[in-house]
């Protein structure tokens, strides 16, 4: 995979692509912005209208964020036992992990 | 319609598994597809899982920017304001559809300009019912009933696709693309029942010249599709070419009736046994040969889109340099 993104890097470079940037839009106030797609853009300006016209076109969003997608810190998927499978012996961190007599009622 | 891609190409050969880690690895991509899970883009994958993906989706982005071509020439020519706010919201949302499919296929690890370069020099293909003629006004509302129709009834099975990204693009793109056919069918219900003999006549006439071109966009038949079954076990189709277009079929009649038009088949009947439309032979000879390159568009389709590349790329090359300059501005300002 690191091979094919460097090679994906040196394509675009060669070709003169405008860089890519990912989406990330707000349905409506209230909510979080959520990650809807990517797209080229030359830069903030044209990718925030290009964003605007490629992903809000009947009224998905009333808030737009966008990133360049270079920017992005990811966990590697290779991680993903070592970063999450910890928590699935941690029961005790919910609710539902202890029992309370019934008198107790909501809490 | 979009699935084209994947019988109409040689199929990519599994390659040897090299070590153990690559084992382990292509045991929980082989998990992931048992449980009918999904695979992210950084997940491991096979490479002939990725090759034919990066085949299959962007052969579907092409197809959505191919196909504004036929619909775009009648944007300055709708019949009324309408009309044209409609289909200009269509062309639009197909431009959409190509580029969210684009980027689902630049997940893969394959750039825009390289899956632009396969189609403009026809490496690449696009369905192809794009490379027949938009002769007139109903062709734009036939375009809408039958190859919408087609399209979506394909479609839709990939919004479970096991390759994420491209799941999750197929569900953007059914829920916009699901008033696509309405409007084609409303078109033409209006000329039906409120215009002249010569529009029903119009009507009638693209209905017989897009009628088996609609059938062929579901592909070779079941028995001559090689590819099925790794298609299937992939989740990139859902249900066969012949089961599609079966159900196309038997939709299809009754949306005819609706309209008073004729579909142009003698053959097609009711049977009572299947309780399906039994219909007549398809010519795949004309279908082979339109893929192959010689259908009545194809070299008109494929020049416009190179001249709209080529024409745009000073556009490209400024809006490059004017980002940098002001990048360069910037970075001079703070120093």
């Amino acid at each position: 995979m690191t091979a094919s993104r460097t090679d994906l890097a040196n394509a675009r470079a060669q070709a003169h692509e405008w860089p890519l940037w990912e989406v990330f839009v707000r349905p409506k106030a209230g909510l979080d912005h959520k990650h809807c797609g990517s797209l080229h853009a030359a830069d903030s300006k044209m990718a925030l209208q290009l964003a605007r016209e490629v992903y809000t076109r009947r009224q998905e969003g009333v808030s737009v964020w966008i990133v360049r997608s270079d920017q992005i810190v990811a966990s590697d998927p290779a991680d993903k036992a070592m970063l999450f499978d910890p928590m699935e012996d941690k029961v005790y961190r919910h609710p539902t992990f202890y029992e309370l007599p019934p008198e107790v009622g909501h809490m | 319609m979009y699935t084209q891609a994947m019988d109409t190409a040689p199929k990519e050969e599994r390659a040897a598994i090299r070590n153990a880690d690559e084992v382990v690895a292509e045991q929980a991509f082989e998990a992931a597809l048992d449980n009918e899970g999904f695979i992210e883009a950084k997940d491991w994958m096979p490479d002939h899982y990725r090759k034919t993906l990066v085949r299959q989706i962007s052969q579907h982005a092409h197809s959505e920017i191919v196909g504004m071509l036929p619909e775009g020439n009648w944007i300055t020519r709708a019949p009324t304001l309408k009309r044209k706010a409609i289909l200009l919201a269509k062309v639009q949302d197909e431009a959409g559809h190509g580029l969210y499919l684009y980027a689902a296929g630049e997940t893969l690890g394959t750039s825009r300009d390289q899956m632009l370069d396969a189609l403009h020099t026809g490496k690449a293909k696009y369905s192809s019912i794009f490379n027949y003629p938009t002769l007139t006004w109903a062709d734009v509302g036939v375009v809408g009933w039958l190859v919408d129709g087609a399209a979506i009834m394909n479609q839709i099975p990939l919004c479970r696709c096991s390759y994420a990204p491209y799941a999750r693009a197929m569900v953007r793109v059914c829920r916009e693309e699901s008033f696509h056919q309405r409007q084609g069918y409303d078109a033409l219900l209006t000329m039906m029942q409120k215009g002249t003999d010569a529009q029903r006549a119009m009507v009638q006439d693209a209905t017989d010249r897009w009628w088996w071109p609609s059938l062929m966009m579901f592909g070779p038949p079941d028995d001559q599709s090689p590819n099925t079954a790794q298609s299937m076990r992939w989740g990139i189709k859902r249900i066969t070419n012949d089961q599609l277009r079966q159900k196309f079929v038997n939709a299809a009649v009754e949306q005819a009736k609706i309209l008073g038009v004729t579909l142009p088949d003698p053959d097609l009947k009711w049977n009572e046994a299947r309780g399906e439309y039994d219909f007549g032979a398809i010519d795949w000879s004309e279908f082979w040969q339109v893929v192959n390159g010689d259908g009545p568009c194809n070299k008109e389709r494929l020049a416009e889109r190179v001249d709209a590349w080529n024409d745009g790329e000073w556009v490209r090359e400024a809006a490059l340099a004017h980002a940098r300059r002001t990048a360069a501005r910037a970075e001079k300002q703070a120093a």
